[in-house]
């Protein structure tokens, strides 16, 4: 091997290494180029007066306050439906489960059901919960296809932190006289509380900014009051976003750029707080 | 967690029944909860079923499938479903042409050349782009890019493949570097050692060393990453246009599947007529399409994993 040839081989090896850090450091850059933009053209628009009111085909007097609360009630009804339920299917594959083939099953059907795309829940959606059931375009029906679709992500994040309790702590409380409910209620639950509940805040993100979905089943873009019950029509944040973009008129497009400031800093809000559960959880266990 | 049972909660014997009882009905109520995920998979293929069944009662399966013009909602009807694919397929190909070398070298530069802090910056960014909501994308396309394309080339479309597919790849991006990251973390220091004291450098111990040893999991992450941005759906509904057309220019305006379903339910076709009916021929194909890739991934994953002890 003549030194040229060493030479040219760590060259290639600098070049490579500068071409993974740029491509890196672009995609960085792409995420503030992106808010940037977005805060840009939406700022002005951004004031008591946009949350207060409702859609309006003026843009002057156009606001979200029945798309945020839409959001409000779909998230609450969403995270009631799905939360136990997907808890109850983590605690029941990991502590109850084995490795049969029934748990196995589960355990594919739920990687592919997470690989399902949205639109097709949304079509579920629509034939089961809007024709089927006859809840109408409601809350209630957009909730549960959302749970349908968050679960998934809720059972996955669950199943992680219920499998990260030692098991000395389950072995203790056996030792003691529980029984595999009470080990599971008092003991593996309150260990396993940190991880469910980011999984949970990342699920909650997940559904807040869904739109395919609530298109399916009819939400509609044009809602001028807040819902009452599970049982109202109702818009959502991230449709009404997507109403004004499809619109042609710059104004339409400033809307949508204020409506999407107000998501991305909710949605910001809760990656915080997660971040923050899970620092506090690891600074505990030090 | 599974093994020895603990039936030995030793009261009296009414006792140790009422506690079985509820132990046994908790036990079953999991069950259901876990099930559950089952039953929705079932439904999602007997809603798509059914509903295609419809459809293919007056349209033939060959005319969908090989048609090459999609008209369903124009007199004349013409059912053929490529030029969707078509749509589809080149969204798909400009989104994987940027985000899988992109995302496998930035797992390779997280992994292999970021020191701690700046991979404590760049995780959190990457998951901050994965939980942006995809209609903020497709506001991002509409607003930025298309203005951004048309400076440079201007016989570009207002709505086209080109913008669409790049925020898709945006999208995918954080999914293809994360769990590529993940795949070469599983990779042992003494592979990458025992390659560096043979005189490799750190780009011959990267592309012939520590990527082939996790070469199972590059691949899954890019067929995940295809099968998401074939189901993306918002993006290409606001910036890719709801012109089916077959063309490999990717200026030009066309439509994907996802963004036709979106067209259909906000329009205000009759539900139960057999142009309302295409929708779930389409959804069916979409399902059948992005499981296969699902599987396939997953199936890679567990047939060709090496296995470090």
């Amino acid at each position: 091997m003549t030194p040229g040839n060493a030479l040219r081989r760590h060259a290639i090896a600098k070049v490579f290494h500068l071409l993974c850090a740029t491509v890196t450091w672009a995609s960085v850059a792409v995420l503030g180029v992106l808010l940037f933009h977005v805060s840009y053209s939406g700022w002005m628009w951004l004031d008591g007066q946009f949350l207060s009111s409702f859609p309006s085909r003026f843009p002057e007097k156009a606001g979200i306050q029945s798309a945020l609360w839409g959001t409000l009630w779909l998230i609450t009804l969403t995270v009631s439906f799905s939360v136990p339920i997907g808890v109850a299917a983590a605690v029941y594959l990991e502590e109850y489960g084995g490795k049969g083939k029934l748990s196995r099953l589960i355990e594919v059907n739920i990687a592919n059901l997470a690989g399902v795309p949205s639109i097709v829940y949304g079509i579920l959606g629509l034939v089961v919960f809007v024709r089927f059931f006859g809840f109408g375009r409601s809350v209630l029906a957009g909730s549960l296809t959302m749970s349908l679709l968050i679960l998934p992500v809720i059972i996955v994040a669950s199943r992680e932190s219920v499998r990260a309790v030692p098991d000395s702590i389950r072995q203790a409380a056996f030792a003691l006289g529980a029984t595999r409910w009470q080990v599971i209620r008092s003991h593996v639950l309150p260990s396993a509380l940190p991880g469910i509940l980011t999984g949970v805040i990342l699920a909650m993100s997940r559904a807040i900014g869904e739109t395919a979905p609530l298109i399916m089943i009819g939400a509609l873009t044009y809602v001028a009051f807040v819902p009452n019950g599970p049982m109202d029509v109702f818009t959502a944040l991230p449709i009404q976003i997507f109403n004004w973009a499809s619109r042609p008129q710059q104004e339409f497009h400033q809307l949508a750029a204020a409506g999407i400031i107000v998501l991305l800093t909710v949605l910001l809000l809760m990656n915080a707080i997660a971040v923050l559960i899970r620092y506090r959880t690891e600074e505990g266990n030090k | 967690m599974t093994n020895g049972s603990p039936e030995n909660t030793a009261g009296l014997p009414l006792n140790k029944t009422r506690f079985q009882w509820k132990e046994e009905t908790i036990r079953g109520a999991l069950f259901l909860c876990a099930i559950l995920s089952v039953a929705t998979t079932l439904s999602i293929m007997a809603v798509l079923a059914t509903e295609a069944f419809t459809f293919f009662e007056n349209v033939s399966l060959s005319e969908f499938l090989l048609g090459k013009k999609w008209t369903p909602l124009l007199v004349p009807r013409s059912f053929g479903v490529l030029p969707l694919i078509c749509g589809t397929l080149l969204i798909v190909a400009g989104a994987a042409l940027i985000a899988l070398p992109v995302g496998l070298a930035t797992a390779i530069y997280l992994g292999e050349y970021a020191p701690g802090r700046i991979r404590s910056i760049v995780k959190p960014v990457l998951e901050v782009l994965a939980g942006i909501p995809t209609v903020v994308y497709g506001y991002f396309a509409l607003t930025f890019i298309t203005p951004l394309l048309r400076s440079v080339f201007p016989s570009t479309q207002i709505f086209n493949a080109a913008s669409a597919s790049i925020v898709v790849s945006i999208m995918v991006l954080p999914m293809v570097a994360s769990l590529c990251d993940d795949s070469l973390r599983a990779v042992p220091l003494p592979l990458r050692q025992g390659a560096y004291a043979l005189g490799a450098t750190s780009f011959e111990v990267t592309t012939r060393v520590v990527v082939p040893a996790s070469l199972s999991g590059v691949i899954a992450s890019f067929v995940l990453a295809l099968s998401r941005a074939i189901g993306e759906t918002m993006a290409v509904a606001l910036a890719a246009g709801a012109t089916p057309r077959m063309t490999l220019n990717p200026l030009e305006s066309i439509q994907t599947m996802t963004a036709y379903i979106v067209q259909v339910s906000l329009g205000d076709t009759p539900a139960g007529s057999v142009e309302y009916q295409t929708i779930f021929a389409v959804a069916a194909l979409l399902f059948v399409i992005t499981l296969m890739m699902n599987v396939i991934a997953h199936h890679v994953l567990r047939r060709f994993r090496e296995v470090y002890e």
